[in-house]
């Protein structure tokens, strides 16, 4: 039985901030962090949205491209590391949001910027196994970097939403093989209570990240007996601009293989949602046969790998909905630091 | 708002519940129990399609307390294509870009929180329809 | 039904009134009334109040006001109908006379409102709105009549500069009269560029925050005779209510409560618009006394605006409207501003207006309103 996503999409917020905007503020040099990080600008979320907000408009998105009615979901994933609650489940009110309640499993997932992937990867799991016929894995962020910190020029906000199903009629793409590779490598956390991340700078690349991904994709391409070669695309969990490209290039994958799905540029890292919006990008432009490789990174750290095949309902489904370069490009107003400080809740307000 | 108020409504502040009068025709949003034209007592429930236009609008410069960190935010009134209208922000738009006539959509988003602390209460949002 | 006069009207100075409780703000004024009428006793009393919850932390206030009124174990009846309390309470006070159950009866109202916070205000105003399904827009009661001024503008080409002509014509009454808030004239450069509130309307556009009180003293119209004071019969009374959300209306350029009231009024009275010689309305912003000034039948839809600046409605047009400089000049505690149209309408007919006297004044017609329109009362009065 094939199984794979029968619906996907994506949001994203509308303001940006630019690189520039940033290092202004901190006396830093903006051209040597555009270069080092290959970052020009970010996404930045309104006051009035979250992670549940964007998740519920990438999963409106989603339903629209499976044309499928919402109560057949049979399970719903929503994986954050800034969930609105500490206790109360965001996945519960983006179900009740899209209709998909009651009969619905829902948890939410947190595991840094790969909880978006597990929960594609436990709804596939499920749809595979039989115990629910639709299953619904969303990545949604709305992270913050502590202000001056490096992570500020990239924390951005996003989300992506996949419907997983096995109706032949139904499939936008087969998922072909998975893999997951962990272990425990603290290269990136936040502690209970405290409002921003902490980081082990240059500790979260070659044992952490470069480790991890290599790892993940060296171990899934040797259970599919494929090559980088095999591949139309690659999307690759994408912190900054560099490091997509360079563990590419470690594993043998070109730059044109990784373009169409690194948003990072103009968009940040919007963590649980930047590898999966990055397959949203190459779902809405693949043509039906194109095998796609996805795999994430969390700190802390893991990944979770994907091997995709187009289907030629991709051709009629894509168009349901905005498409994620749309999004990314044609419908944004830039701040400034200041309204960005207060839409961040950066500023310090009267009780 | 206490919990219970605004979980009532999820039907409609979630997924614009509305109810049609069944000898008549007519659209109550929230739903009603006695259709004012007919007085029937008969209602289907259906979801709203989201798109609507601007009927007319402000800009709320001096809000109540328990706005007071949104301002300035555009309010309208809406009429959505079934016909029902309704009154919410307009939100993800510059002030000057806000007309009668214009066309919007709902998103979801928060619309109003009990402090850092109390429970989040969302619903919907107007935007104007880009694409 | 028993015809019905007013024998007696009281209201002290309006403002900011630290040192008073919303019990000596009503006492005050309804000992004023009481004292023009002359008499030391009332069978019964209706007072309007919005939300002296809220604004006073004290309901049950009916109980409060009698026993501090002196007239302990009176039937007294808070009523509640937003900024139209004190026209409503009146209108009960007068069945009450009507009926025959009391033969006299005090209708009064209050509102205390500068004990909190100025955003703590807005929001106790806002409750007249639909809390539920207009308030979780944040929307304000200046916003919901800011977005009727721009369907009006739009419609009927209503312009920027006819709303401030609203506020200029009511400050300059107001000066004239002793008990207002605002007892100064402003100009229409003044209200344009004065500090926006909800788009197109700026501070000077809306009515104050005002801590005042207004009482009157209703009697059978056969038995004025027996008092000191002349009595002025009430004619006509309408009341009519309307969906609470503006957005529930189907047209938002018009007040369909003002209107209805004002025609059952007009009904009752025998009269029409043109019968009448001045009208105090409810003019909580500027937009709201153009809108009233069409539904009442003074102008045509769309010509609201127009007149206004044409001072049609200024003292000696055609239709003079709040010449005791309406909510806006005099000030607007909330439930005592029905009431005090009616005192200012007493004392014009009885030709004891000073300053402001409207010549031969003999018939006068008050609308008060709640909400954005959710409530509307109208009474016409006559000399006798």
């Amino acid at each position: 039985m094939a199984v794979g996503i029968i619906g996907y999409g994506a949001h994203i917020p509308r303001r940006r901030i630019k690189v520039e905007e940033i290092a202004k503020v901190w006396g830093a040099d903006a051209p040597s962090y555009k270069r080092g990080l290959e970052l020009r600008e970010k996404s930045v979320p309104g006051l009035d949205e979250d992670t549940i907000t964007l998740s519920v408009e990438a999963a409106r998105n989603a339903l629209l491209r499976a044309g499928i009615d919402a109560r057949e979901i049979g399970c719903i994933y929503v994986g954050s590391e800034s969930h609105p609650y500490a206790v109360k489940p965001s996945g519960a009110t983006v179900a009740e949001a899209i209709g998909a309640t009651p009969d619905c499993h829902c948890a939410d997932f947190e595991f840094a910027c790969k909880a978006g992937s597990e929960g594609m990867f436990v709804a596939h799991g499920l749809v595979k196994a039989g115990l629910v016929k639709y299953g619904m894995g969303i990545g949604a962020d709305t992270s913050q970097g502590a202000p001056g910190d490096a992570l500020e020029y990239s924390a951005a906000a996003g989300a992506a939403a996949f419907i997983m199903g096995s109706d032949e009629e139904r499939l936008l793409a087969t998922i072909d093989e998975t893999h997951s590779f962990m272990t425990d490598t603290p290269d990136f956390w936040r502690r209970e209570h405290q409002y921003y991340p902490m980081h082990g700078g240059r500790f979260t690349g070659e044992p952490a990240y470069f480790r991890t991904v290599t790892g993940a994709v060296k171990a899934i391409l040797e259970k599919s007996n494929l090559q980088p070669a095999d591949f139309k695309y690659a999307v690759f969990h994408q912190p900054n601009g560099k490091f997509p490209v360079r563990v590419g290039k470690m594993l043998g994958f070109q730059r044109e293989q990784i373009d169409t799905g690194r948003l990072v540029p103009t968009l940040g890292n919007t963590y649980s949602g930047s590898s999966p919006l990055g397959l949203t990008a190459v779902l809405d432009v693949a043509d039906p046969g194109d095998r796609v490789l996805m795999c994430s990174y969390g700190s802390g750290a893991g990944s979770d790998a994907f091997i995709l095949t187009v289907k030629e309902r991709i051709r009629e489904a894509r168009d349901r909905a905005p498409q994620t370069r749309w999004l990314l490009d044609e419908n944004i107003r830039y701040v400034e630091y200041g309204e960005y400080a207060k839409l961040r809740r950066k500023i310090r307000l009267a009780e | 708002m206490p919990p219970a108020r605004s979980w009532r409504s999820y039907p409609q502040t979630y997924r614009l519940e509305a109810g049609r009068c069944t000898s008549c025709g007519a659209v109550y949003f929230p739903p009603r129990l006695i259709c004012s034209q007919c007085k029937g007592r008969e209602f289907e429930t259906f979801s709203m399609k989201r798109t609507g236009k601007v009927l007319t609008h402000t800009v709320i410069r001096t809000p109540s307390a328990a706005f007071a960190g949104d301002a300035p935010f555009a309010v309208a009134i809406v009429e959505m294509d079934d016909g029902v209208r309704l009154t919410t922000q307009v939100v993800d738009a510059d002030f000057e870009e806000i007309r009668i006539g214009l066309p919007v959509k709902l998103e979801f988003r928060r619309v109003y929180s009990e402090g850092d602390a109390g429970v989040i209460n969302y619903g919907y949002k107007a935007v104007p329809v880009r694409s | 039904m028993r015809d019905v006069a007013v024998i007696g009207v009281g209201m002290q100075k309006w403002g900011e009134l630290w040192t008073k409780s919303i019990r000596d703000v009503f006492v005050e004024s309804a000992l004023l009334a009481m004292d023009d009428a002359g008499v030391d006793h009332i069978d019964s009393m209706y007072v309007g109040s919005m939300s002296p919850g809220i604004f006073s932390s004290q309901e049950h206030l009916e109980s409060v006001l009698g026993d501090y009124l002196g007239q302990p174990h009176i039937p007294a009846t808070r009523v509640e109908s937003a900024c139209a309390s004190g026209g409503l309470a009146f209108r009960l006070a007068w069945m009450e006379v009507a009926s025959g159950i009391s033969d006299i009866a005090l209708a009064g109202g209050v509102e205390k409102m500068t004990d909190i916070s100025g955003s703590d205000a807005t929001y106790a105003l806002a409750t007249a709105a639909d809390m539920k399904w207009e308030g979780i827009s944040g929307v304000t009661f200046p916003g919901l009549y800011a977005m009727m001024a721009v369907a009006h503008m739009d419609r009927y080409g209503t312009t920027r500069e006819q709303l401030a002509h609203v506020a200029v014509k009511n400050h300059a009454n107001g000066s004239k009269n002793p008990r207002a808030q605002f007892p100064f004239p402003v100009t229409v450069e003044q209200v344009i560029n004065s500090v926006k509130v909800a788009d197109p309307l700026n501070i000077l556009d809306c009515s104050p925050i005002t801590d005042g009180a207004a009482a009157a003293i209703l009697v059978p119209a056969d038995q004025v005779k027996n008092y000191k004071r002349p009595g002025v019969k009430i004619i006509g009374s309408g009341h009519a209510t309307d969906s609470i959300a503006l957005h529930g209306r189907d047209d938002l350029t018009t007040i369909r409560a003002a209107a209805e009231a004002g025609q059952r009024a007009y009904e009752m009275a025998g009269k029409q618009p043109s019968d009448i010689d001045f009208a105090e309305v409810h003019d909580c912003f500027t937009i709201a006394e153009i809108v009233v000034s069409e539904a009442l039948g003074f102008f045509e839809p769309g010509q609201g605006g127009p007149a206004a600046e044409s001072g049609a409605t200024a003292m000696g047009g055609k239709i003079p409207i709040n010449v005791s400089g309406g909510l806006k000049s005099k000030g607007h505690p909330v439930g005592a501003t029905g009431v005090a149209q009616v005192v200012e309408s007493i004392e014009q007919l009885r030709g004891e207006a000073g300053e402001r006297q409207v010549k031969d004044a003999r018939v006068a017609l008050t609308q008060n309103m709640g909400g954005s329109g959710g409530s509307c009362v109208v009474h016409i009065m006559e000399v006798m």
